[in-house]
């Protein structure tokens, strides 16, 4: 059976909650796999050596040097390591931390999990909803790297996520034509549709990268094109 | 080229209800496909282009036929009608979502049911896709320059848009016609629109439009086995008058031009892009 292990740094566990979320498909796929590490669902003490798959959730506490050594573990262990969650794949709102916090006031310094080690697979979203992360992992387990591929380019090119790609790499390249996808997509309402166009607000924006990763007009992947 | 995408058949078709004819665009498909659905219990909740302010168009959640009704007609603007998609599970709590929109908007829900990131628990309650014919859209100061400007009409006293017969077409609220050709509308079409290889809604379980039908039916493709389905029931319930499409005048060979057309011209448009080094959606 498939080794799989989640691993928690700087996050929520808001990652693990999605997955949890998805009832009994969450039956499935631990049916299908052998969960041999999570904090939250499994008592066991270390991650295991070679693990096929890594859900890794959370950004890297680069002041702590546990947080680095526990990535760069998981790099070496996993043959799969996947950013789950905005947190590990750009950052998210662990983004704007700036230290001086209780209980740990000389952390202040907080990189994606992509930025840190070679990802293979980084999923988007705070959180990514429990249909997509149920999906990379059934894709993962049957190797359906066309499905797969544009979690892969977030691992290697995505970390930096913000409201602003709808601006500069959509509505600024005359490839936006106003589905709002963007918008419901937008778990902060963000990102308002005026005149056919997402606004954003960027105070509000915290950097999950939903929006973009939604829209049709940067990524279109040939494989939506086959309906039954 | 393949120009209208999967389909199962076509037929021409429209609504038998007096009322929704009365208020829709062409053959009323989608308002009598929603309102069947809704009185069948096949649909909880669909989503329309509502007529706002100044016809402007506004996305909206319907739960009712007068909703359905006051929504029936064409826009010729962007309504982001999947901006309100999530609050149609969400707010609304609705399981079995009706959908409608242009090829790009069909483009976007199917990718959002394929890669749902940012879409928690919406994919299973979308009921029905449909899709209207589009060969290009006008952002809202467009089609007021068009309405405004070119046929002297305020947009407070619009009653209806059309295209046909190679003009654009503007009914007031008094009883005045008036039109605009058609290529003198060019400049105002958003531009995203020129990257568009989509004219039938290629990707919908129902795509519906006027060209190929006579003047008040509408030319329907039933695509997928949701749609076949769903169409079933509509003709079962009686809810649509149906003719065979081989019968009507001018037939899917006007469909197929255009669809042709739209191909041709923004392919160039997509290879001229490339050229210049400009990004597609890839
Ligand atoms: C921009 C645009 C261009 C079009 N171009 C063509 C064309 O070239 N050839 C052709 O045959 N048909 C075209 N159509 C489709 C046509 O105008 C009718 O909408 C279609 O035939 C459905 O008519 P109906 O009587 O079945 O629907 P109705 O019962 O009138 O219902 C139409 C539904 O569409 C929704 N809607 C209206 N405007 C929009 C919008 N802008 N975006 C999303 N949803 C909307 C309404 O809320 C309503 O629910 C176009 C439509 C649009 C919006
Ligand atoms: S605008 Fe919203 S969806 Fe986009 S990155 Fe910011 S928070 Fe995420
Ligand atoms: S998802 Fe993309 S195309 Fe759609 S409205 Fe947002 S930026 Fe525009
Ligand atoms: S031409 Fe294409 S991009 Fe423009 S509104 Fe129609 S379907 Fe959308």
């Amino acid at each position: 059976m498939v080794k799989v292990a989640h691993v928690q740094l700087s996050s929520c566990c808001g990652c693990l909650v999605s997955l949890a979320d998805t009832y009994e498909k969450l039956l499935d796929v631990l049916g299908a796999i052998d969960l041999v590490y999570s904090q939250t669902l499994a008592d066991v003490k270390e991650v295991p050596d070679d693990v096929d798959i890594i859900l890794l959730e959370g950004s890297v506490c680069l002041s702590d040097h546990h947080a680095l050594e526990t990535a760069l573990a998981c790099r070496e262990k996993a043959k799969i390591l996947v950013a789950l969650g905005a947190c590990a794949a750009s950052g998210n709102i662990t983004r704007f931390s700036r230290g001086g916090q209780m209980s740990k006031p000389v952390h202040d310094a907080f990189a994606p999990l992509t930025e840190v080690v070679k990802c293979d697979l980084a999923i988007p979203g705070c959180p990514p909803s429990p249909e997509s992360i149920v999906a990379v992992i059934t894709a993962a387990l049957e190797g359906d790297m066309d499905y797969l591929e544009p979690y892969a380019e977030l691992a290697k090119y995505g970390s930096e996520a913000c409201g602003c790609d709808l601006i500069v790499k959509v509505i600024n390249k005359s490839l936006c034509m106003g589905c709002g996808a963007c918008a419901a997509a937008c778990p902060t309402r963000a990102v308002s549709m005026e005149c056919g166009r997402p606004a954003i607000d960027k105070e509000i924006c915290i950097k999950c990268g939903a929006c973009s990763v939604q829209c049709p007009r940067i990524r279109f992947p040939e494989l939506i094109e086959k309906i039954e | 080229m393949d120009p209208f995408g999967s389909y199962k058949f076509a037929i021409s078709a429209r609504a038998t209800d007096n009322q929704i004819r009365k208020k829709s665009q062409d053959g009323g498909i989608v308002s009598a496909a929603y309102i069947h659905g809704l009185e069948s219990g096949l649909l909880d909740g669909v989503i329309v282009a509502d007529k706002g302010e100044d016809f402007c168009a506004i996305p909206k959640v319907a739960t009712t036929v007068d909703e359905v009704l006051s929504a029936a007609g064409t826009k010729y603007t962007t309504s982001p009608n999947l901006s309100v998609l999530k609050s149609a599970v969400r707010e609304y709590g609705c399981d079995k979502v009706g959908f409608v929109g242009t090829p790009c908007q069909v483009q976007s829900i199917r990718k959002m049911l394929k890669y749902p990131i940012g879409y928690r628990h919406v994919p299973d309650k979308i009921a029905l896709v449909m899709g209207i014919f589009c060969m290009e859209n006008f952002p809202y100061n467009g089609l007021k320059t068009i309405i405004e400007e070119h046929c002297g009409i305020k947009m407070e006293d619009v009653a209806k848009t059309d295209i046909g017969k190679g003009k654009f077409w503007v009914y007031s609220k008094w009883g005045d016609v008036k039109t605009i050709k058609l290529k003198d509308t060019h400049p105002y079409e958003q531009h995203a629109c020129h990257v568009c290889m989509d004219y039938t809604a290629e990707l919908a379980d129902i795509s519906t439009g006027s060209v190929g039908s006579p003047d008040g039916w509408s030319t329907i493709f039933i695509r997928t086995a949701k749609g076949e389905a769903f169409y079933k029931a509509m003709e079962e319930a009686g809810v649509i008058e149906i003719k065979n499409i081989d019968d009507v005048k001018p037939g899917l060979g006007l469909v197929e031009k255009l669809a042709n057309s739209k191909k041709e011209n923004n392919g160039k448009e997509r290879a001229h892009r490339k050229e210049i080094g400009l990004p597609l959606p890839y």
